[in-house]
């Protein structure tokens, strides 16, 4: 919360006003200009690196998708929205998205239940903690395109270990190369292989968080092992699931790696059953049709889509994570990240974080109506 | 979190660190008062391990086999043998995959981004947590509103960009695009305001520092920490990534992972060297993993998650 409280004393204030020094030495005034100066010397390298290699492609990705352009000819003329146009009535383009959320849900859902099991797991007063933390971070360190490769062969349909291994249990073998959906599921496997251990360390963490004192209230209770799970550990990592469900939106919707690698040819497959949406993006542009006007027209659709998954996703989390008879107090950490998400999502709507000690996620689903009721001297009693 | 914040801003940073001491000790009593886990919850543990580890196991074990067995059997053999270390040699070797350039070029690349990424947040992050100037505010916004945008979508103007200026091929072009990130920004700037405490900026202005120096002197030693955690996440996503340096390096010069696409566009028949080839490219971060392993499981659990 300090972060953003404009409130804190300055470290480096010049002398107190009023006794204003009567003759400026030549040395002083350097100092003066040095602590004036500084804090944007040192911010500025951030802000020009990231204008020119952040911002400003981005914003010069609209100029392109109106013109057009191609890898070899460069800019042609002004076209309009007919690049646009061009992709939206692309089937491929279609297919393409239909993949990326199918691939996406496909992965982030078992991945969530998987990482929340392993971290409850983990949770435990186990021996040589360190050693199972790390052993489940090993995934992580492995490439991405690496990843792929290997489960590409082991999602062989012919004499793959996976189809081995279910033909034991008598299944027939899966076409994971020709049929959509199995080659889908291949897919989140590879994405869930590498970012499961990850995500079950960020919910470790959420859940040691939680005070001893709720299990043990919940012991005292007659609460089970299982039952003290549900009711004490979920409800209280609820915003730590929302982080992770955001992040992982954004980072499942831009998926390229793990499809690029899937096979030899690294373009979706014979029927495109694979092709993402970023991978598509990757195809236009550098792949037979060289046309870069085409293919800014797919990222800026893209970049929309994301931005509106992620205010949706944003509201509705907001809801959820304000809404119940006793909602518990949320990490401050995970408070701030929302309150954040908010902001980069444009909306101002959030209460200020810098007032005061925080309510924590108990704060009312219209923070401004319980605030006006408190100042005209009511408690507001009547949401309980 | 904030008691350590208060605690160290009044009583210093060492007291700051006993108080959460003695915290974890207290909290690690009270836990080994409820019971030790049975076998099974080691069992399942055992299980997810070897999930993990089955992958690279499966590369070592195809890595060795012949090529014809590997087409007719999902396993040809239990155990890695010698002829891994042939194919190694072949992948070494080979003029088309060009692996020691691709080497130097990752840790070129993994290095000189992660030392500026980390640089340049301290900067910041310091400048913004500790530091009052105009615009503060709304330029904090800013940096966090960018954290929530996918660059990665701009990769069109920036392929042009590098073109025109004839990078396209070059390590610099990777190089450049990563010197800075924003979500470091925000990391630096949310560990400096709790972990350094005003009266020691104060302190090194009041002994005539100026405001360099007591950046250099002051908030470099207390964001150590917080930047080797940063670091080390910034040089794990350089190492692996592949989608911009696959699209604006080259075969002649490429980064670990693209020998990984190489490997398939020229050797894809031959399943033995291509998994040989992959854990070779795998080999270098595995084994700083065994160093730095507990720190990144630390660093993920303070937070340092890049969204």
């Amino acid at each position: 919360m300090a972060v953003l409280s404009p409130t804190q004393p300055a470290p480096a204030r010049g002398r107190p006003p009023g006794r204003a020094p009567r003759r400026v030495g030549f040395s002083q005034r350097l100092g003066r200009w040095d602590v004036k100066l500084s804090p944007y010397l040192y911010i500025s390298p951030f802000f020009v690196l990231f204008a020119v290699t952040g911002l400003f492609p981005l914003v010069y990705t609209a100029f392109v998708s109106v013109h057009q352009w191609n890898l070899l000819g460069g800019q042609g003329e002004f076209v309009g929205l007919q690049n646009y146009a061009d992709v939206l009535d692309q089937p491929i383009f279609w297919r393409s998205l239909v993949n990326t959320v199918s691939i996406f849900v496909l992965s982030s859902v078992p991945q969530v239940l998987l990482a929340i099991t392993i971290a409850a797991l983990l949770d435990q007063n186990l021996r040589a903690a360190t050693f199972w933390r790390m052993g489940v971070l090993v995934p992580y360190i492995v490439a991405p395109v690496a990843v792929s490769m290997i489960f590409g062969r082991m999602f062989a349909d012919q004499y793959g270990l996976v189809n081995g291994l279910i033909g034991i249990v008598g299944i027939d073998p899966v076409g994971w190369h020709s049929d959509r959906l199995a080659s889908h599921v291949a897919i989140a496997t590879i994405v869930n292989y590498r970012w499961t251990g990850y995500n079950a360390l960020i919910f470790l963490a959420a859940m040691q968080a939680v005070p001893r004192e709720l299990y043990e209230a919940a012991v005292i209770d007659g609460a089970g092992r299982v039952r003290q799970f549900f009711s004490v550990t979920v409800p209280q990592i609820r915003a730590t699931i929302i982080f992770v469900v955001i992040t992982s939106t954004i980072g499942g919707l831009q998926i390229f790696d793990e499809v690029r690698m899937y096979d030899a040819a690294g373009l979706g497959g014979p029927s495109k059953n694979w092709m993402t949406t970023v991978l598509y993006l990757y195809d236009v542009a550098w792949g037979n049709q060289k046309n870069f006007g085409r293919a800014a027209a797919v990222a800026w659709i893209l970049f929309v889509l994301i931005i509106a998954i992620g205010m949706i996703n944003f509201l509705l989390t907001r809801r959820i994570s304000t809404s119940g008879p006793s909602t518990p107090k949320v990490g401050r950490r995970h408070t701030r990240a929302l309150l954040e998400r908010a902001r980069a999502a444009g909306s101002a709507t959030t209460t200020p974080p810098a007032a005061g000690p925080a309510p924590g996620a108990g704060a009312p689903p219209s923070g401004g109506a319980r605030a006006g009721a408190a100042r005209a001297g009511t408690t507001p009693e009547e949401d309980r | 979190m904030s008691s350590v914040a208060v605690t160290a801003q009044t009583a210093g940073k060492g007291a700051a660190k006993a108080a959460a001491r003695r915290r974890e000790r207290g909290s690690r009593a009270s836990r080994a008062a409820s019971r030790r886990p049975g076998w099974v919850v080691y069992t399942l543990l055992g299980i997810a391990l070897l999930i993990s580890a089955f992958p690279l196991y499966f590369t070592l074990v195809l890595g060795s086999s012949d090529p014809v067995a590997i087409a007719q059997s999902p396993l040809p053999q239990w155990l890695p043998d010698s002829s891994l270390f042939q194919q190694f040699a072949t992948v070494v070797e080979s003029s088309q995959i060009n692996f020691w350039r691709a080497l130097l070029n990752s840790v070129v690349i993994a290095v000189t981004v992660s030392a500026s990424v980390v640089l340049f947040s301290t900067l910041a992050g310091y400048s913004f947590a500790k530091l009052r100037f105009r615009g503060r505010g709304p330029l904090l916004v800013f940096v966090i509103a960018t954290m929530a945008v996918p660059t990665q979508l701009g990769v069109i103007p920036l392929y042009i960009l590098m073109s025109e200026i004839g990078w396209t091929g070059k390590v610099q072009a990777v190089v450049v695009p990563g010197l800075v990130a924003a979500f470091g920004v925000f990391w630096m700037t949310q560990y400096l305001s709790e972990a350094l405490p005003f009266e020691l900026v104060e302190a090194a202005r009041v002994d005539g520092a100026s405001m360099i120096r007591t950046f250099w002197s002051v908030a470099m030693p207390a964001a150590r920490p917080a930047a080797a955690m940063l670091g080390l996440f910034t040089f794990v996503q350089q190492w692996t990534s592949f989608f911009w340096p696959s699209i604006v390096l080259s075969q002649n010069n490429p980064t670990l992972p693209l020998v990984v696409r190489s490997l398939q566009a020229t050797y894809f028949v031959d399943h033995s060297l291509v998994m040989g080839g992959i854990f070779l490219v795998t080999l270098p971060l595995l084994m700083v993993f065994v160093f730095v392993g507990r720190q990144l499981v630390a660093g993920i659990m303070a937070g340092a998650v890049k969204g």
